[in-house]
C-alpha cells in the first residue's frame, strides 16, 4: 500500500484544487448547444405574454380598450392595472425602498413603461394583440434633465405627493428622492479653503445598460392541483425572488419554487424584479397554465435596469508637492421614474463612498442627491460592485485633473498618495476598512512592464512631430489604479429587502467518495461549477472532478443572496470553505476511530488523515466517506454532510494597475488601442484561466462604456439607442488583445484569502480607456471631456482644441 | 391569421416537414417547432449572431429570414456539428482555450467559425477577427474565442496534412 501511494505533489495535483487552471465542466453542454436557458423552456399548454408599452415618456393614461385584442383568436387575457389592483399587485416594492408600477396606474413615467400584459397562445398572436389594445394617452411635460427636475413645478410622482420623507430621509422637492451624506463636510471645506491647490471638475458618467446577450424572461407555472408555483427566470438572486414573490402574492414561501436555469450573462441586468416576472405569475394564476414572458432586445434596453447616470462634481485639495489633503464630491443621481436601484438597503448610492480610491486622503465628504426623471428605472451595478465604477471613475479623473493643475506626472502623483502597505487594515475617510493591499509594488510592476518612461518620451516626440505637421495621430497613455469593494456583505450593515447578505453552501459526501455541493449563488458565465469544486477539493481532499456543484433551484439550494457585486467568491466561496472544514472535522473523528488513535493524534495531509509521526498509517477521505455510511461508529452520527451560512466580517478590497496606450487619429476621431496592460490583485487565485477570461471580458465591457456605449434620450424622453444598431457592443474587430498580470495579496479575513475578480477589470478599465483618450489631448490644453468617447465626440474635442485648423 | 404553409427543410441531415405561417421567422421555427434550441435569440435584428446557422452552405442569421424563404433549404446548426462522443474540432478548441463563459453566444460563434474555416482554412488573426465580427460576445472579450479558432485551424490543417 505504502509504495503505491503517489508522492504529495501528485496527490495535490490530482485534486485540481486552488490555483489550477482547470478546464470548465460547463463547456461540454454549452459548446454542443445543450444549454438550458429560460427561453428554451417549453411546457405543455404554455402561453406567451407580451407587453403593451407606452410610446410616451410622461402621459396620463385616459383609457384602455382591450375589446379588439380579446376578440383576436388565440388571445386568452389582457391584464391592466385595474385587473391587478384587487390582488394589490398593480404596484410592487423596489429594492431601493420605493415602489414601482407593475402596469401603468393612471399615468406613465418613461417611454417603454408596461401598460398592459397580453396573454396568447403563441408569441405571434400575442404581438398581434399588443397592436390591437387601444390606449388613449394625454401627454404631460417631459423632464429628462435631473437638474431641471429639481426646479420644475411638474410633479412626476403624484403618488408621493405630500410625502416629505422617503425611505432614505428627507425629500427637498417633489422630484427629489433622497440626500445621502458621508464624511465630514465642515473639515473638508476648511481643508479646501486653506489648500495650496484645489482642482475642481464636473463630470457626467452617462447612462448605459448591462445588455447581456440573453434578455430577461420568466416562465411561471401555477399548479392549481397541489397549490405550487414554479417560476423559472433570469434571476441573479433566485432566493430573494422567492421571498418577494411570496410576500407579493400571498402564496406561502414553501409553495414557491424559483429556478434560475442557465443564464446568458447578467452583469447586473438580472438582479432586479421586473413587471414581466410579476405579470407572468399573475397570468399563470389567472389562466391555470404556464405563461412565458421573454423581452426582446429593444424592451431590454428601454425598460430593464440601466446603469450609472451620475453627474459628479469634485474638488480635490493638495499641497504644492502633490500630497492630497482633502476630497469633496457631490453627485446628482438620475434614477428615472421609480427608484429601483439595486443596492443594499442602507446604501442608496451603493458604495459610492469608496470614492477616495486607493489614496490616503485624510478628510473627505460625499453627498448624493437622488432625483426622479422621465427615464426608465434601474440603477444597477453593471459589472461592478454597487456604484463602484462611478466612484473609481470619479477619483481617477480627479487625479488626472489634479496632475494637470500641479503640472505633474499623473503616475507619480498616484504613487505619492497611495495608501502604504503598512497602513492596512486602512480606515478610509468615508468609513471603509480596506482589508489588505500593496499598491506600490503593483504600480511599480505595471509601469516597468510597459516601460512607462519610454512611453512618455515617445508621446512627447509625437506631439512635436504633430506640431511640425509630420503626423495626424496623437498618442494617449491611460493610467488607472483602482480599489474595488466587493463581497457584500456583513449582515450588520448589508441587506436586501431586509435579508442579510450572507451566503451559503451545503455539502453532501457520497459513500464512494464523491460529493455534491449546493450554493445560494448562481453562475451567469463565471464558471462556478468549475471553481467552487476547486475550493472544496483543496479543503476536503476529493478531486474537483468528483464534486458536482449545483445552484439556482430554491427547492434544493440553501438560502443565499445570489450573484452580483463580485460577491460569490468572497461570500459563497467562504461558505464553501467553511462547510468543507466542517466535513473535515467530522472526518477527523472517523479517521481517528478507524486508525484506533485519539482524534488529536491524526493530522490532515492533502487528501487524508495520517497518524502523527507514522505517515504510513492513514485513511484517505474516500475511505472515510465510505466508513461514514457503512459502519456504526460510537458517538458519531452516520453520514457526512455539512452546511455553512457565512456572514463575512468585512468586504474584500481587490485592486489593480492598468495602462492603456492609444493612437488617436485627429481627423477621424478613431482611437486605435495599441496596448492594454492589466495587473490585477484579487488575493488568492482559484483558477488563473478563468480569472484571465473574466479580465478580458470586463475590459471589453469597459472599452464599450468608455468609447461609445450609452442609453441616450431626446428632449421628449424618446430612447435614441434602443437597438444594437445604436447601442454600441464591440465586436472582435474592435477589441484588442490584452496583457494580463498579477500580484497576490490575500484577504486576511477570508478563509482562503480570495477577494473576487469578475468586476475589477470593468471598474479599472473604464477610467483607463477614458484617461487614455483625454491624455492624448493634454498637451493641447484638454482638461476633461465626458464619456462616451465615440469617434464623433473625439473629433469634436480635437476640433474644439483647434487641431483641425 | 394567414394560411399556414407546408415547409420542408433538411436540418442536420434529417428531413423535417411541418406547417408554418409564412411570416414566422426561421429561428422560431427551428427553436419552437423543431425543438432545436442551440441557436439563440439575442436581438432579432441581425446584429448579434446568436442565431447563426449554416443554410445552403452560407452563414445565415436565422432571426432575419422567414421560414418561408428557407423552404427546401439544407441547414446545419450547432447540434449538427459534432456529437457527444466525437466533438467537432472547434467545440474541443473552445473548451480547451476557454472560448466561452455564459455560453449564450457559443452555438452561433462555433457555427460561424466552422464556416469561416471552410472559407479560409488558414486565416490570420486579423482575418478571424474580421470574419467573426458578425457575432457578438458580451462575456469573453473575444481574445480566447480568437485563440480557439486559430487553434482549431491549426488542428484541422495538421490532420489534413497527416492524411495526405
Ligand atoms: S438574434 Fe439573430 S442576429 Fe441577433
Ligand atoms: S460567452 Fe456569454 S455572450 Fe459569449
Amino acid at each position: 500500500m505504502n509504495d503505491m501511494t503517489p508522492d504529495r505533489e501528485t496527490r495535490s495535483a490530482n485534486l485540481k484544487g486552488l490555483g489550477c487552471s482547470r478546464k470548465r465542466v460547463e463547456d461540454a453542454r454549452f459548446t454542443q448547444g445543450k444549454g438550458n436557458y429560460v427561453d428554451d423552456i417549453k411546457l405543455p399548454g404554455m402561453l406567451h405574454g407580451d407587453f403593451v408599452r407606452s410610446p410616451y415618456a410622461h402621459a396620463r393614461v385616459v383609457s384602455i380598450n382591450k375589446d379588439a385584442a380579446l376578440a383576436l383568436p388565440g388571445v386568452v387575457a389582457v391584464l391592466t392595472a385595474e385587473d391587478l389592483a384587487p390582488l394589490n399587485l398593480h404596484w410592487m416594492p423596489t429594492l431601493a425602498g420605493d415602489k414601482q408600477m407593475v402596469l401603468a396606474d393612471g399615468k406613465v413615467l418613461f417611454q417603454g413603461q408596461e401598460v398592459a400584459f397580453v396573454v396568447a397562445k403563441d408569441r405571434y398572436v400575442a404581438a398581434d394583440a399588443v397592436e390591437l389594445v387601444e390606449v388613449e394617452y394625454e401627454e404631460l411635460p417631459v423632464i429628462v434633465d435631473p437638474f431641471e427636475a429639481l426646479k420644475t413645478d411638474v410633479v412626476l410622482r403624484e403618488d408621493l405627493a405630500g410625502q416629505t420623507h422617503g425611505a432614505h430621509g428627507p425629500r427637498k422637492h417633489h422630484n427629489h428622492i433622497f440626500t445621502w451624506e458621508q464624511g465630514d463636510e465642515t473639515t473638508t471645506n476648511q481643508v479646501l479653503e486653506n489648500a495650496d491647490v484645489v482642482a475642481e471638475e464636473t463630470m457626467y458618467y452617462h447612462r448605459t445598460h448591462p445588455c447581456p446577450l440573453e434578455t430577461c424572461g420568466s416562465v411561471a407555472s401555477m399548479d392549481k392541483v397541489n397549490g405550487k408555483l414554479t417560476l423559472w427566470g433570469t434571476f441573479q438572486a433566485p432566493h430573494v425572488v422567492r421571498t418577494v414573490a411570496s410576500l407579493l402574492s400571498g402564496i406561502e414561501e414553501h409553495n414557491i419554487r424559483v429556478v434560475s436555469p442557465d443564464i446568458g450573462g447578467g452583469f447586473g441586468n438580472k438582479v432586479g424584479v421586473y413587471p414581466g416576472y410579476v405579470c407572468s405569475i399573475v397570468a399563470s394564476i389567472v389562466t391555470g397554465v404556464p405563461v412565458k414572458w421573454v423581452e426582446d432586445r429593444m424592451e431590454n434596453l428601454m425598460s430593464t435596469a440601466f446603469a450609472r447616470d451620475y453627474w459628479m462634481t469634485g474638488k480635490i485639495a493638495a499641497t504644492k508637492e502633490g500630497k492630497i489633503t482633502g476630497l469633496h464630491c457631490h453627485v446628482t443621481a438620475d434614477h428615472g421614474g421609480f427608484d429601483a436601484c439595486a443596492d443594499p438597503t442602507k446604501f442608496p448610492a451603493g458604495f459610492m463612498n469608496i470614492c477616495t480610491g486607493s489614496y490616503d486622503i485624510p478628510v473627505a465628504y460625499l453627498a448624493v442627491d437622488g432625483v426622479y426623471t422621465n427615464k426608465a428605472p434601474g440603477g444597477v451595478s453593471y459589472r461592478c460592485s454597487f456604484r463602484v465604477t462611478e466612484a473609481v471613475y470619479f477619483i481617477e479623473r480627479m487625479i488626472e485633473v489634479l496632475a494637470i493643475e500641479l503640472n505633474m506626472d499623473a503616475a507619480e502623483l498616484r504613487r505619492i498618495n497611495f495608501i502604504k502597505k503598512e497602513q492596512f487594515p486602512y480606515q478610509s475617510a468615508l468609513g471603509w476598512e480596506y482589508d489588505s493591499g500593496d499598491y506600490h509594488t503593483a504600480w511599480d510592476k505595471a509601469l516597468k512592464a510597459v516601460d512607462y518612461e519610454g512611453l512618455r518620451r515617445e508621446q512627447a516626440e509625437r506631439v512635436e512631430a504633430f506640431k511640425r505637421g509630420e503626423t495626424r495621430t496623437l498618442m494617449g497613455i491611460g493610467l488607472s489604479f483602482f480599489t474595488e469593494i466587493v463581497g457584500a456583505g456583513p449582515v450588520k450593515n448589508c441587506d436586501i429587502l431586509g435579508m442579510g447578505m450572507f451566503d451559503s453552501c451545503e455539502i453532501r459526501i457520497h459513500p464512494t467518495g464523491s460529493a455534491i455541493a449546493r450554493l445560494g449563488t448562481i453562475s451567469q458565465g463565471q464558471g462556478h461549477a468549475t471553481t467552487f469544486a476547486q475550493i472544496l477539493a483543496s479543503e476536503i481532499g476529493l478531486s474537483a472532478d468528483s464534486i458536482t456543484i449545483e445552484e439556482g433551484d430554491t427547492d434544493t439550494a440553501p438560502y443565499g443572496l445570489g450573484t452580483y457585486g463580485s460577491r460569490s467568491t468572497p461570500v459563497a466561496g467562504a461558505a464553501t470553505a467553511m462547510a468543507g472544514r466542517k466535513i473535515r472535522a467530522k472526518a477527523q473523528m472517523i479517521a481517528a476511530y478507524l486508525l484506533e488513535v485519539h482524534d488529536d493524534d491524526v493530522e490532515w495531509d492533502i487528501d487524508r488523515f495520517v497518524v502523527k509521526g507514522a505517515p504510513e498509517r492513514f485513511k484517505t477521505m474516500k475511505e472515510i466517506a465510505y466508513a461514514a455510511y457503512n459502519q456504526a461508529i460510537p458517538g458519531i452520527e452516520p453520514g457526512l454532510e455539512a452546511v455553512s451560512y457565512y456572514d463575512p466580517p468585512n468586504m474584500t478590497y481587490p485592486f489593480g494597475a492598468y495602462v492603456c496606450v492609444m493612437d488617436i487619429d485627429v481627423d477621424t476621431g478613431v482611437p486605435e488601442i495599441r496596448r492594454f496592460y492589466a495587473l490585477d490583485d484579487c488575493g488568492t487565485r482559484i483558477n488563473p484561466m478563468i480569472i484571465e477570461g473574466q479580465i478580458h471580458g470586463g475590459l471589453t465591457e469597459a472599452l464599450a462604456v468608455a468609447l461609445g456605449q450609452e442609453i441616450a434620450y431626446d428632449d421628449l424622453g424618446n430612447v435614441k439607442t434602443g437597438t444594437l444598431m445604436d447601442f454600441f457592443l464591440p465586436t472582435a474587430w474592435e477589441v484588442p488583445n490584452y496583457e494580463t498580470d498579477f500580484t497576490v495579496t490575500p484577504s486576511p479575513h477570508h478563509p482562503i484569502g480570495a477577494k473576487g475578480v469578475g468586476e475589477s477589470p470593468h471598474v479599472g478599465g473604464v477610467p483607463c480607456f477614458s484617461n487614455a483618450v483625454q491624455d492624448a489631448f493634454r498637451a493641447f490644453g484638454n482638461r476633461h471631456t465626458n464619456m462616451p468617447h465615440d469617434h464623433w465626440r473625439i473629433w469634436q474635442t480635437a476640433n474644439r482644441l483647434g487641431l483641425h485648423d | 391569421m394567414t394560411q399556414k404553409m407546408h415547409i420542408k427543410l433538411t436540418v442536420n441531415g434529417e428531413d423535417r416537414e411541418f406547417l408554418a405561417e409564412p411570416r414566422e421567422l426561421l429561428i422560431y421555427a427551428l427553436r419552437e417547432t423543431l425543438n432545436i434550441t442551440g441557436p439563440h435569440v439575442g436581438c432579432e435584428t441581425s446584429h448579434c449572431g446568436a442565431c447563426t446557422i449554416t443554410l445552403n452552405g452560407k452563414s445565415v442569421k436565422s432571426c432575419t429570414m422567414f421560414v418561408a424563404q428557407a423552404n427546401g433549404a439544407e441547414i446545419t446548426t450547432i447540434e449538427g456539428l459534432g456529437s457527444p462522443d466525437s466533438l467537432h474540432v472547434l467545440q474541443e478548441a473552445f473548451k480547451e482555450h476557454h472560448g466561452l463563459q455564459c455560453g449564450f453566444c457559443t452555438p452561433g460563434m462555433i457555427t460561424r467559425a466552422s464556416k469561416l474555416l471552410e472559407e479560409n482554412p488558414t486565416p490570420t488573426e486579423e482575418e478571424v477577427r474580421f470574419g467573426m465580427a458578425g457575432n457578438i460576445c458580451r462575456c469573453t472579450g473575444y481574445q480566447n474565442i480568437v485563440k480557439s479558432i486559430l487553434a482549431a485551424a491549426n488542428e484541422l490543417n495538421a490532420s489534413k496534412e497527416a492524411a495526405q
